[in-house]
């Protein structure tokens, strides 16, 4: 299985390829080490930590500084490990590019949804609104919850307000539409999660029943 | 701010942002053979079509009605008059199905908007033509 690569999200556009308009996020990847191979005689597993997003060196911890100099990477804000069967082609330092991926390939784009906070039922699970006049009183409210006395309880699951967004997504088999591999770029089709600027984690697809 | 900082600078390398990132990608699919217009202005567009297999050229003249967006998202609204019934086609004007697009008549008009063209029939839905005199475009 080939590894994945770090990036953050641009923002999004449209673009034209064969006659179409095509809306796509631009992911930026630029910069991208290995930063430790993990191998299963060494640490029992094998994988590729990888890191991303160059900052000052008082960014980091001594411990992390200490990790990335001992393979002689400027400090990187973000590290991530990518489970690998062989990790024989990496070595510790080496670059990655977004020439990993093509075009036309599909990719599992992995993020933090942007964080809508504790949010009512209408917002989080699409819910109906209740009348606004006629002299209603129940407007947003989320109604009935559940039957009474039987079974005397709510059902766990039950959708409910509370918190929205602000957690791990993954968008699966997105459309690569374009490989820029001079800038860094990746221009996938449809929308990823997060802001802009946020940390992305593109994976090529995982097929269900593909071996 | 002196630069002199021990053993390699303490400062992360400069990010480019990403609105320039976006503008540079959409630069490339911007298309530069596009005349000036304004709304009001009577346009003629040819766009490429598909049919089974083959490709040609249809023509559609009208009056600019309304523009939107910018960048790869720009559009025009384009209203004629056909067998009696008014037809408004929307044109991605940076998608490459445009094969050209030229001015045959400037209007002049007082709205960014002219939808009160769809209210009017005959020859009350005639815009006044602008007369291009120097210093004025």
């Amino acid at each position: 299985m080939a590894i994945g690569i770090l990036g953050r999200k641009i923002g999004m556009t449209k673009i034209f390829s064969e006659g179409k308009a095509i809306p796509v996020t631009v992911i930026e990847c630029g910069g991208c080490k290995v930063t430790q191979v993990k191998t299963q005689e060494t640490d029992g597993y094998s994988a590729v930590q990888v890191g991303y997003g160059p900052v000052k060196e008082k960014a980091l911890t001594k411990p992390e500084f200490g990790h990335l100099k001992k393979v002689e990477v400027d400090p990187l804000r973000h590290l991530q490990e990518f489970r690998a069967n062989s990790v024989a082609e990496y070595t510790a330092g080496q670059d990655l590019s977004v020439s990993l991926f093509e075009a036309g390939q599909l990719v599992d784009v992995t993020g933090i949804s942007i964080g809508r906070g504790f949010s009512g039922s209408q917002k989080r699970h699409n819910f109906r609104r209740g009348p606004m006049a006629h002299g209603s009183k129940n407007h947003r409210a989320p109604g009935s919850i559940g039957a009474g006395t039987t079974p005397g309880r709510v059902y766990p699951g039950k959708k409910m307000p509370g918190q929205l967004g602000n957690k791990k997504i993954t968008v699966r088999k997105l459309h690569v539409v374009r490989v820029d591999a001079e800038r860094g770029l990746l221009l996938v089709k449809g929308a990823v999660p997060g802001h802009k600027e946020a940390l992305l984690r593109i994976v090529p697809a995982t097929i269900v029943g593909a071996k | 701010m002196s630069a002199a900082t021990k053993e390699g600078a303490n400062t992360a390398p400069v990010k480019k942002s990403g609105d320039v990132i976006l503008r540079e990608i959409e630069a490339e699919y911007l298309r530069t053979d596009l005349p000036s217009f304004r709304v009001g202005d009577t346009v003629r567009i040819s766009v490429r079509i598909q049919e089974g297999g083959k490709e040609r050229l249809q023509a559609y003249e009208g009056t600019i009605i309304g523009e939107r967006g910018s960048s790869t998202n720009r559009t025009i609204t384009v209203r004629k008059i056909f067998q009696g019934i008014g037809v408004e086609r929307v044109f991605m004007l940076h998608a490459p199905s445009i094969d050209s697009l030229t001015v045959t008549r400037r209007g002049m008009v007082r709205r960014a908007k002219l939808y009160y063209l769809r209210d009017r029939v005959g020859k009350r839905t005639r815009v006044k033509e602008r007369i291009m005199t120097s210093g004025r475009s």
